[in-house]
């Protein structure tokens, strides 16, 4: 099935599940979601339980954290990652401080979905990931999806956390194929990496729409290099990148999102302070660059990092076991 | 291509002050809008153009009113359904068209898309593909011109799904509080995205929303040039002489789906020709018609215009890309070096 039909097999399981899971977002009912991401449910779960939204991010998002305290297990759709600015307060200041204002009493059961990323040709406005607006938020866990199984798998576990989590989802994967198990073994652990390829010369930290890339390019350069789709982005799985670093001796993470500030400069961090005396080169990040996702399609392609420029750093990178300049850096265009 | 409207050696200004006293040029302009966004469906339709777009036909009324009655001084907000109103207010289908294909021609250098343009002459900020974005905006821009002791006037353009949003009830009050030079104006085409009004507003008159912040509204058939205008100028007039802020709610209709995707199935039936019987471009050129035009030369306008267009599209198809560097362009860090000004 289609990734996006992996997200609305998520949902239906979980309806099925439990009577208080409900769905709330503009044009998710009637229209069956902007990307396709609810169809059927409306036809199967009726009105009550699946729900279009006015656009109100505000109040349907702080609506799913009063609904979720209450008894419900509400599911969010925010479109597009940038429509939660206007409703960020509900998720961060909000739900993920009730459990901890009320001395442990209250649980807040919310998810809260968004579609991320470039490659649409959406633009500045509708392509970014800002995995930064929600990672630095203890009390809120996030997750991400990079193959139609984990996107089954890491919903149906968001959906049944007991508290508040944010789901990105990579806009640009939804019409890609895949195998999915449905029903519990189809379950991704929340917090769990997910590790994509064993290894022994380099540790490979990515996540959503970067996976593919990165494969192709460990691939195309031959590197004996571990991979790790780390899925949970926030708590992430220390432990399964540890012990892989620790037996590879070698860091390298892969992202979409500008250089400065994004997830990736935390996993560097922890590897970095954990295992410093045993690395055999410093540990490092291929991102994009400092600049907002182009709409050009000439120039979108180019901002993500593709498959030969990561195989280009990570070959270089295992040669001399110095850090490679990015290719903005190496062609004169920034620093 | 002759010096029509279209050509590209007449500056934004230039196309913006010959709306004010000809009807003729009025009507030009609307067919200039409507012929844009036709083939410009079509160059989405053959995948010529990636991404999304937000047609706008129907609109061209109001679109084409609001740049009659401002001054290329005043400032405007619009949002990503936008090609009418930048057409209209100024910009030629060449600056609008490049943009759209990511040309580096384009008003943003094709960095921005068919949600960004944007022309700085004719004070068009780079329109907002966030719902509700552009209001708070208008606003300052508005407090800016309060401030200064200078007449301009800001102009926010929404849609109805806007009127459900923070922003909008945020911004209204605040505007009326300080007595804002600004004009809100709602383009009620009856739907956001898939969903017809009804379902997700309890009202489908927009402008009774002003009462809740004790501010004069206006609402108008959108449809309608000769009428759009002058709740305009009313509205613009209040806020040019200290009157304060006006909602203005422009009955029109989306004759396009909402984005290029959407064939729009959900419309009841009958709502679409109820409107098209409306249709602004019928109504302006029948208009000039019983005022004594030629409905031959009208028709010769139309389709020079559309010839105009079809060389427009070729020419822009031509142009070049931007180059990787120019991705590093124009983004602010405290150490750019300052424009000459
Ligand atoms: C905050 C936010 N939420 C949702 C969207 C997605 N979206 C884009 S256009 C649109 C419909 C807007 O309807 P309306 O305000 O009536 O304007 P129209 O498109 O009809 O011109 C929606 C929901 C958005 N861009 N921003
Ligand atoms: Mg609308």
């Amino acid at each position: 099935m289609r990734f996006r039909q992996a997200i609305v097999a998520a949902l239906e399981d979980e309806m099925e599940a439990d009577p208080s899971v409900m769905v709330m977002g503009e044009d998710i009912a009637v229209a069956g979601g902007p990307f396709k991401t609810s169809e059927g449910l409306l036809d199967k779960f009726g009105p009550n339980r699946v729900r279009d939204t006015p656009i109100s991010e505000m109040a349907f998002t702080g609506a799913g954290v009063g609904a979720a305290i209450a008894g419900l297990r509400p599911v969010i759709e925010i479109m597009f990652m940038e429509f939660l600015g206007v409703a960020l307060d509900q998720l961060v200041t909000g739900a993920a401080k009730m459990h901890y204002l009320s001395k442990g009493q209250l649980s807040v059961p919310l998810t809260v979905r968004a579609s991320v990323g470039s490659g649409t040709g959406f633009g500045s406005q509708h392509s970014q990931t800002l995995e930064n607006w929600v990672t630095a938020t203890p009390g809120l866990t996030v997750v991400t999806m990079s193959t139609p199984q984990n996107a089954y798998g890491i919903l149906r576990a968001a959906i049944q956390s007991p508290g508040p989590t944010m789901v990105l989802e990579p806009r640009n994967l939804y019409a890609v194929r895949g195998e999915v198990q449905r029903g519990a073994a189809g379950l991704v652990e929340l917090g769990k990496a997910e590790v994509v390829r064993q290894g022994t010369a380099v540790t490979i930290v990515t996540m959503g729409q970067l996976r593919t890339s990165v494969l192709e390019a460990v691939e195309a350069s031959g590197i004996d290099a571990e991979i790790i789709d780390l899925i949970t982005l926030a708590p992430w799985d220390r432990t399964t990148v540890l012990d892989s670093v620790a037996k590879t001796h070698r860091l390298v993470v892969v992202e979409e999102a500008p250089e400065s500030g994004g997830w990736g400069s935390e996993i560097v961090a922890a590897v970095t302070r954990e295992l410093f005396s045993s690395l055999s080169a410093a540990p490092f990040r291929i991102t994009t660059p400092n600049v907002p996702v182009p709409y050009s399609r000439a120039l979108e392609s180019r901002y993500l990092p593709q498959p030969d420029e990561i195989a280009r750093q990570l070959t270089q990178y295992q040669s001399t076991g110095t850090v490679p300049a990015p290719w903005w850096v190496l062609e004169g265009l920034s620093k | 291509m002759t010096d029509t409207a279209l050509s590209v050696s007449r500056s934004s200004v230039e196309r913006r002050k010959v709306l004010a006293d000809d009807a003729t040029a009025r009507l030009e302009r609307m067919f200039e809008i409507r012929g844009f966004e036709e083939r410009l469906n079509a160059l989405f339709a053959t995948g010529a153009i990636h991404g999304t777009t937000h047609l706008a036909m129907g609109q061209e009324a109001l679109a084409v009113s609001l740049a009659a009655e401002l001054r290329p001084t005043d400032l405007v907000t619009a949002t990503y359904r936008g090609h009418a109103m930048a057409l209209a207010l100024g910009m030629s289908p060449r600056a609008v068209l490049a943009e759209i294909m990511g040309k580096s021609e384009g008003s943003t250098g094709g960095l921005g898309g068919s949600m960004h343009v944007s022309d700085d002459d004719i004070g068009l900020l780079p329109t907002f593909a966030i719902v509700g974005a552009g209001l708070p905006v208008a606003a300052g821009a508005a407090l800016a011109f309060q401030y200064k002791g200078d007449d301009s006037v800001a102009v926010a353009v929404f849609g109805d799904g806007a009127t459900n949003i923070g922003a909008f009830h945020e911004s209204l009050n605040l505007a009326a509080i300080w007595k804002l030079p600004v004009v809100f104006l709602c383009d009620n085409n009856v739907y956001g995205e898939y969903s017809r009004i009804n379902l997700t507003t309890p009202i489908e008159d927009l402008h009774l929303r002003a009462a809740s912040y004790a501010m004069p509204a206006e609402v108008v058939d959108g449809m309608d040039v000769t009428a759009t205008r002058a709740a305009l100028a009313r509205a613009i007039g209040r806020a040019r002489t200290g009157g304060g802020p006006t909602l203005v709610e422009a009955k029109t209709y989306r004759f396009a789906g909402h984005s290029r995707a959407d064939t729009a199935p959900y419309r009841p039936a009958g709502e679409l020709e109820y409107w098209q019987e409306r249709d602004p471009v019928k109504r302006a050129r029948e208009e000039l018609v019983a005022g004594g035009a030629s409905a031959d030369e009208l028709a010769r306008l139309e389709s020079s215009v559309g010839a105009a267009l079809d060389e427009v599209i070729e020419v822009v198809q031509a142009l070049p890309d931007p180059v990787v560097t120019d991705m590093f362009n124009n983004i602010w860090t405290p150490t750019t070096r300052k424009a000459d000004s």
